[in-house]
């Protein structure tokens, strides 16, 4: 009864826990004359949980979409899986087990939960349209094989009952956590959170917290998450890298980070309370 | 059909044999359903054997013995309720526990039931027990169902519910006697062994533990079934607290003497639509439910293009004008007959459906009473709706409402080989198979509930009407008596008043008295929109409750009680003399009413000592001065001059039959 996806099943990589997944190396990004993000290096290792903080406009977004494949860096290199590239498009970065989720929710409103989950499926559906159109023998086969994956996360996410609502009459925190679903549907190796919690209350934010280190402990996802909450970044995150300004200022666990004087002035303002 | 000879064999007396016996008689049938990732699972009878054989056998191996007591603890779960019967077939007893429980209210049960070993839904609940663990020295191991979550907790006391089975099925491939010694051990067990403890929630002191035989869950059940003629074919869907007798009966008693099916939610927030697609025939809520579900359907109808909403509004009519009758099997005209049919088609048919009530064949409300409108919605759709009064100590049934026999205000008849008595103050006592053993370690109590005959104070105050029904009027400690010798039932006079809409709170005062009187408070929607509508000014409640076109209306109301009472030979002598109309509303920042609006009666009775007072010397009117607490903490002062009215009293009608009370 408790199926759940098995990290065996994940996208092989070769790359086993704590070993480096991903590594950004000397990676500038300008826009024209506005420097956005300017020569930083940080690795993420499989397994962990990694933090990306820093002020508003600290380039963190930016990062996340070099990261996947959205933006191209002018300088550096960034290392997948041991290999090099530079330049990638996001859905290359998708097919090789990098999903994401959006600081603003992007969702298909007038689709139902569950076909929004659906789509996050669409790279690993392999029948071609006219199969699909036909809606019968291998493409139903296939579609019930990952239908029954999407309901592991419904069941996983707890989100059976809005299973069949239009995604745009959800609450803003259910809308979270089924881009989260839709994200954990393409069964990504990395997967990267833009303010998971942003705009939530309380409550909606412990309950996003467990499932974060649930699916980095049920499934084994690397997770890189973007967050201004202080108390979830330090609960959660094995090790916090901090931006400032396109620069990197500190990068480690968080206790360290937490009393890094630059960190303190550029962002914190007061040392984290214990 | 129940009442077939297989389901009443006595010698299956107990919960395990009754499994094997329906594990050969119902093989292929559907026993248990759960909806998992979007689908509904299901297991016949003989998986549910193996299922709950291979968890027994398990079971064992981690020690569980005879006498030991397992907490069952989480939602309605086929494994829970397996585990169930897997402790009774070993001579264990199952302690279900409600599940929303905090862990500190846990400690209690679970100290007082001396828990050996706990199976628990999940994460939420393992937790909750090792918060508390340090003070539980007794229970030594801890299963649970879900394993999300836990697989990096240490695992020496905690076993997956898989794993206990899968060790239960290892040993029983080594092992050929492991079945035949499981076996032994069912065959053991007798129907006057206790099967199951259940914890009252207890609004005043400790919880009690209520030991229940296979004895009276077993026989209670069969009665059950043979009265609304259950049988294998039922559909019910369990979803009511485990811990609640009421679900421990119609999901596991009834579910395995009749052979039905009983289907486990997908979770807690997905219930209506799980109903929906099942269409349970048998089904039970209390009376929120079916309110909840009548304002559901109510505000999605005022949404309705007009057409529809004419549509229903004009079948509704015709249903509450004939549905009832044609449900009970009354005389009713070809024509309203047809436009009945008509309305089937058109309207009852897609609500039934709607709410999942397509195939039902008997729902039954208890737990409170409920209001006569809602009541009548139900039975006019054509759904056979009825009321039980029932309790934990009684293996639920004391009466129920036979099919035809239906009164919005009384709970039914005696259910059967229950006998009913009412005591000389009142209050109802019964005696059954299905009265309880005792109170676990709590032998002062039991003493005071059970006599030495086999009777059980209900603690309820009723009265036998003429049709032979019970009808519950008041606790019985709340039941008092006026000067002349009359029953003063003070909650049985505020409920009357109370089901008009424009009365928000009453309170009764009688006991001791020469006469019954009461205080109102305006319900200031309702009356504030009568108010705008006939063109009534005001400017506060307090202006608006002293305004003499509401005291004429409320003077009806009362009118009307005062009738409503003289045609009941108990009550008559309890009509409201005389009224008034609070000048303030009563208000729990005041401690006139409880958190959960309930008034404070001898409270109320020191506040407006002078009030009362005035009620009974005669006077008409009364100046008055109370303090009262803002929402801020601020203290304030409302003066106000309150008028009192004297009300008409009827003759008693119906001639004096006190004596129908036996």
């Amino acid at each position: 009864m408790n199926a759940f996806v098995e990290p065996a099943t994940m996208p092989g990589s070769g790359v086993t826990k704590g070993e480096v997944l991903l590594s950004v190396a000397n990676v500038s990004l300008a826009f024209g004359g506005v420097k956005a993000i300017t020569d930083i290096s940080f690795d993420i290792r499989k397994g962990e949980i990694r933090a990306i903080i820093g002020p508003n406009g600290a380039g963190k977004t930016s990062m996340l979409n070099v990261i996947n494949g959205f933006y191209h860096p002018q300088e550096g290199t960034i290392t997948w899986r041991g290999k090099a590239r530079r330049k990638m498009k996001p859905y290359e970065a998708a097919s090789q087990g990098i999903a994401r989720t959006f600081q603003n929710v992007a969702l298909f409103k007038g689709m139902t939960t569950l076909d929004n989950i659906m789509t996050g499926r669409g790279l690993a559906m392999k029948k071609n349209f006219l199969w699909q159109c036909l809606h019968w023998g291998p493409a139903l086969k296939e579609e019930i094989v990952h239908r029954h994956r999407v309901e592991e996360i419904i069941d996983f996410l707890e989100i059976q009952a809005i299973r069949k609502t239009p995604v745009g009459r959800l609450p803003y925190g259910l809308q979270k956590r089924v881009e989260l679903a839709r994200a954990l549907a393409m069964e990504p190796e990395l997967l990267l959170l833009d303010e998971p919690m942003a705009g939530m209350n309380l409550e909606e934010k412990e309950d996003m917290s467990r499932f974060i280190l649930d699916v980095n402990q049920q499934f084994g996802t690397t997770i890189a998450l973007i967050e201004h909450d202080m108390g979830v970044v330090m609960d959660l995150s094995d090790r916090v890298v901090v931006l400032d300004y396109g620069r990197k200022i500190a990068d480690g666990i968080p206790e360290e980070v937490q009393k890094n004087q630059d960190v303190i002035d550029a962002y914190l303002g007061v040392p984290h309370e214990e | 059909m129940a009442g077939s000879p297989v389901v009443e064999r006595l010698d299956e007396d107990t919960f395990p044999k009754i499994l094997l016996r329906n594990a050969v008689v119902f093989k292929d049938r559907p026993a248990v359903r759960e909806k998992d990732l979007g689908i509904w699972q299901a297991w016949t009878w003989a998986e549910v054997l193996d299922e709950i054989r291979a968890f027994a056998v398990g079971l064992k191996g981690l020690g569980f013995k005879k006498g030991d007591r397992i907490a069952i603890i989480g939602a309605n779960r086929p494994r829970l309720y397996w585990t169930m019967v897997a402790a009774q077939s070993l001579g264990g007893v199952p302690v279900p526990i409600y599940s929303d429980s905090v862990a500190e209210e846990m400690v209690f049960v679970l100290q007082h039931a001396e828990v050996k070993f706990a199976c628990v839904e999940d994460q939420e609940q393992v937790d909750k027990l090792l918060s508390i663990s340090d003070r539980l020295p007794m229970l030594e191991e801890v299963i649970y169902d879900e394993e999300r979550g836990l697989l990096d907790y240490d695992h020496t006391k905690l076993h997956s519910f898989e794993a206990v089975q899968e060790a239960g099925r290892k040993t029983m491939a080594g092992d050929a006697n492991a079945v035949k010694a499981w076996e032994a051990d069912i065959a053991a067990s007798k129907g006057d062994d206790i099967a199951v403890m259940l914890y009252t929630s207890g609004t005043t002191g400790q919880p009690k533990g209520v030991m229940l035989s296979f004895d009276n869950l077993v026989i209670s059940a069969r009665n059950g079934n043979r009265f609304d003629k259950l049988d294998e074919h039922e559909e019910i869907v369990a979803y009511l607290p485990m811990a609640w007798i009421g679900d421990h009966v119609f999901s596991l008693a009834q579910a395995y003497t009749a052979g039905y099916c009983v289907n486990c939610p997908e979770s807690a927030e997905t219930v209506e639509s799980d109903r929906r697609e099942i269409a349970p025939t048998y089904f039970f809520a209390p009376p929120r439910v079916f309110e909840n579900m009548l304002t559901h359907i109510m505000v999605r109808m005022e949404d309705a293009s007009k057409l529809k909403k004419r549509m229903f509004d004009h079948f509704m009519e015709v249903a509450r004008r004939v549905g009832e009758p044609i449900l009970n099997g009354e005389d009713v005209s070809f024509k309203d007959r047809l436009m009945y049919r008509l309305g089937e088609l058109l309207v009852y048919g897609p609500l039934k459906n709607q709410m999942g009530f397509t195939r039902l064949k008997v729902g039954y409300t208890a737990g409170e009473a409920i209001g006569p409108e809602i009541f009548r919605f139900y039975r006019a759709l054509g759904l056979n709706l009825k009321q039980l009064y029932g309790q934990t100590e009684a293996s639920v049934y004391i009466t129920m409402q036979p099919d035809g026999q239906i009164y919005g205000d009384t709970v039914g008849t005696p259910a059967p080989q229950v006998e009913i008595r009412i005591a000389d103050n009142g209050e109802v006592l019964y005696r059954s198979p299905g009265v309880f053993v005792g109170y676990y370690k709590n032998d002062e109590a039991t003493k005071n509930t059970k006599t030495e005959d086999g009777w059980v104070l209900t603690g309820d105050a009723g009265i036998i009407t003429d049709e032979g029904h019970l009808k519950i009027i008041d606790r019985a400690k709340d039941v008092g008596k006026l000067k002349s010798g009359d029953l003063f039932a003070p909650k049985y006079i505020e409920n009357k008043l109370k089901f008009f809409p424009n009365v928000k709170e009453v309170v009764a005062f009688g006991d001791g008295r020469d006469f019954a009187s009461v205080f109102v408070n305006i319900d200031l929607t309702a009356v504030g929109s009568w108010a705008e509508r006939n063109n009534v000014n005001y400017a506060s409640y307090q202006e608006l409750a002293a305004n003499p076109q509401v005291y004429r209306m409320i003077e009806e109301h009362v009118d009307q009680v005062n009738r409503d009472l003289s045609r009941e030979p108990m009550m008559a002598g309890a009509q409201i003399r005389r009224f008034l109309i609070l000048h303030k509303e009563l208000d729990a920042d005041d401690g006139e009413l409880t958190r959960t609006q309930k008034v404070r009666r001898s409270f109320i009775a020191e506040r407006y000592a002078p009030l009362i007072e005035a009620l009974y010397d005669g006077s008409t009117e009364k100046h008055v001065r109370t303090e009262v607490t803002y929402e801020d903490g601020r203290k304030g002062a409302i003066e106000a001059t309150v008028q009192i009215r004297d009300m008409k009293i009827y003759e008693p009608e119906g001639g004096v039959t006190r004596e129908a009370a036996e």
